[in-house]
């Protein structure tokens, strides 16, 4: 069942949360909004789940007009960021819930439920801990709990809000793989914010750029880093060199540089993105991008490389050669991606 | 043995009860606590239970065994227990309402609950009786019901419905407040109605604190003296409360006999706290271990 989302505004007094989104999602589809934090996306979010009313535009799934029905008639599983559980009740009683308070034509027998219960503890693998509370867990296993009782309704679209945004960084990691096996055994249609670029990268089906309340791109992982919509979008999925450039007659300056702008280009001012590991570093004398290396911190096969371009100091991952600090380079980008500013 | 042995040992041996804490001033503290506690507290109250035993065993059961005064300590505790459950459901809304309903004037609303703190009991009791009295602006409708409040047990009960509501405002309110919005959004989204909601995710949580306000309450209402004594008629065996009574032995110089009654609330009142303490203890223990 496809999700559409049909213009969407939403505004909290004077603060414009989402200016007009649209956006579609396919069965069965991984999908991110990242962006940073104020960009609108866990509102977009709270309007899919019913929890906000947005006040224009429209929303539909598989067909059905989702604007129409309650946040209880939905149907939609949501995971919070700080969990949401319900303290007093046991880990079992959590993921129960949602069964619990059906109505008695429709909720299955207590036997039946228990089974649902164990079947859902042994998929986020936490057999065994059904008697424990809440507080008795770690926040992964708590997370993983709130997993299994959004699950338990037998959701038709599974939201994500943050969820491993309270985590440390390795159980994250651990849960990142994981969370896309559950996706991936399940088929469920699951929409997840973030503001972690890596997280929805290494996740998402595709990645939904959000900021200011706006949509920058909507595309595959690769083709965000690869070929990002806008310098904003450039800047925020990764590291990278971003200077201010010139296009006149065919030749793009950037930073005391002259090369040749990529045919077709128009005229006028631009922002000049590239990315680290798509440059080679020469020796000063070479033609390219002057720039002066400040700090270099080795790991493994490539080094980290502080370094001074036009001004501004940018990060890269570069070959272990010529990286001393304090020489001067010369970058020699393969290919420059331009946005008119 | 090494040194650093040694040293780990030597505090454990000295004092093996007092946990180790890196908080300073424990010794101090605690003196401090004891002295005061003695002072103000526990001396008077000594007090009260020894004084009765001039009369000997036989002598104190003749005087809380009579009929007068079990009246009274059904009155008094009778009454308490009925005002706390219907604060109970009061507070709990009113909190509610302060907590989630953002209303014009709801500062001065939640300032309003407190005055029951504030005003002498004596000054609500009055206010009370003129207003619920046959010729009250109140009253006056009510009695055309057939329904009396001043002078009867009912109106011994709207007195300390009116002091004890506080307590279980200002006890439920700062739980409502932590209680996070998440948790009943999630419920929602779980296909829960809001009366599903209420009942088994707010409910539970607030449970351990609306029952110490409900105790508090009720505490405070048994041993209730100056708002009840105008309200109530004060009619031995139908609307005497207990502290009345004490009065009463005090100014017929019966001083053995109103400790032997105080002790009796003392008793009574100690046992109801302590049963809503330890139900308390375990919902609070819930989830929390």
């Amino acid at each position: 069942m496809p999700l559409i989302v049909a213009n969407i505004a939403k505004r909290f007094g004077d603060h414009i949360a989402l200016d007009g989104v649209s956006l579609e999602a396919r069965q069965g589809e991984f999908l991110a909004l990242l962006g940073p934090s104020g960009s609108g996306k866990t509102t977009l979010l709270r309007v899919l789940a019913g929890l906000e009313r947005p006040d224009e535009g429209a929303v539909s799934f598989g067909g059905e007009d989702l604007l129409a029905m309650d946040a209880r008639a939905r149907r939609i599983g949501m995971v919070f960021q700080h969990y949401a559980l319900f303290r007093h009740m046991s880990v079992a009683q959590n993921i129960a819930f949602g069964l619990e308070v059906r109505p008695a034509r429709a909720r299955p027998s207590p036997a039946e439920i228990r089974k649902r219960v164990d079947r859902l503890l042994e998929l986020v693998q936490l057999e065994g801990l059904g008697g424990r509370y809440p507080a008795q867990l770690s926040g992964g296993q708590r997370q993983r709990v709130a997993l299994a009782r959004a699950l338990a309704i037998e959701p038709r679209m599974l939201l994500l809000d943050e969820p491993f945004g309270a985590l440390d960084a390795r159980v994250r990691r651990d849960l990142r793989a994981w969370l896309r096996q559950i996706h991936d055994e399940t088929g469920l249609t699951t929409i997840f914010v973030t503001h972690d670029q890596e997280e929805a990268m290494d996740l998402a089906d595709r990645v939904a750029i959000l900021r200011d309340g706006r949509l920058e791109q909507v595309d595959t992982p690769e083709k965000i880093y690869e070929s990002p919509a806008s310098a904003f979008v450039f800047s925020f999925v990764g590291e990278g060199v971003q200077l201010t450039g010139d296009v006149a007659d065919g030749v793009l300056s950037v930073a005391g540089w002259r090369t040749p702008a990529p045919a077709g280009t128009p005229a006028g001012p631009v922002m000049v993105s590239f990315r680290g590991e798509c440059a080679d570093m020469l020796p000063a004398a070479a033609d390219g991008l002057p720039a002066r290396i400040l700090t270099v911190s080795r790991r493994g096969g490539s080094s980290r490389v502080t370094c001074e371009i036009g001004g501004q100091i940018f990060t890269l991952e570069a070959p272990k050669s010529l990286t001393t600090p304090g020489v001067e380079v010369r970058l020699a980008p393969h290919a420059v991606i331009l946005h008119p500013r | 043995m090494t040194p650093s042995l040694a040293l780990a040992r030597a505090p454990r041996a000295r004092r093996s009860w007092r946990k180790a804490s890196v908080l300073p001033g424990f010794p101090l503290a605690l003196g401090v606590t004891l002295t005061w506690l003695s002072l103000i507290f526990l001396i008077p109250l000594s007090a009260l239970i020894l004084r009765p035993w001039e009369l000997g065993p036989a002598g104190i059961w003749a005087v809380v065994t009579d009929p007068r005064v079990l009246a009274a300590l059904r009155i008094s505790f009778g009454s308490a227990a009925l005002a706390a459950l219907v604060n109970a459901g009061l507070g709990l809304l009113i909190a509610w309402v302060l907590v989630r309903h953002p209303f014009p004037g709801r500062r001065l609303v939640d300032a309003l609950v407190d005055l029951p703190f504030a005003l002498p009991t004596a000054v609500a009791g009055i206010a009370l009786t003129a207003i619920y009295a046959p010729n009250g602006p109140l009253g006056q409708p009510l009695s055309a019901l057939g329904i009396q409040v001043a002078y009867t047990p009912l109106g011994i009960i709207l007195a300390l419905i009116f002091v004890g509501l506080p307590f279980v405002v200002r006890t439920v309110q700062p739980v409502l407040e932590d209680l996070s919005k998440d948790v009943e959004e999630a419920a929602l989204t779980l296909g829960a109605t809001p009366p599903q909601t209420a009942w088994r995710v707010v409910m539970p949580a607030v449970a351990p604190a609306l029952l110490t306000g409900v105790g508090l309450a009720f505490a405070r209402a048994a041993g209730e003296y100056g708002s009840v004594i105008f309200i109530a008629g004060n009619m031995p065996l139908r609307s005497e409360i207990a502290p009345l009574l004490i009065v009463i032995k005090l100014e017929q110089f019966d001083y053995a006999g109103a400790a032997a009654v105080g002790l009796a609330m003392l008793v009574l009142s100690f046992t109801g706290l302590l049963i809503l303490n330890s139900v308390q203890g375990v919902l609070a223990s819930r989830g929390r271990a």
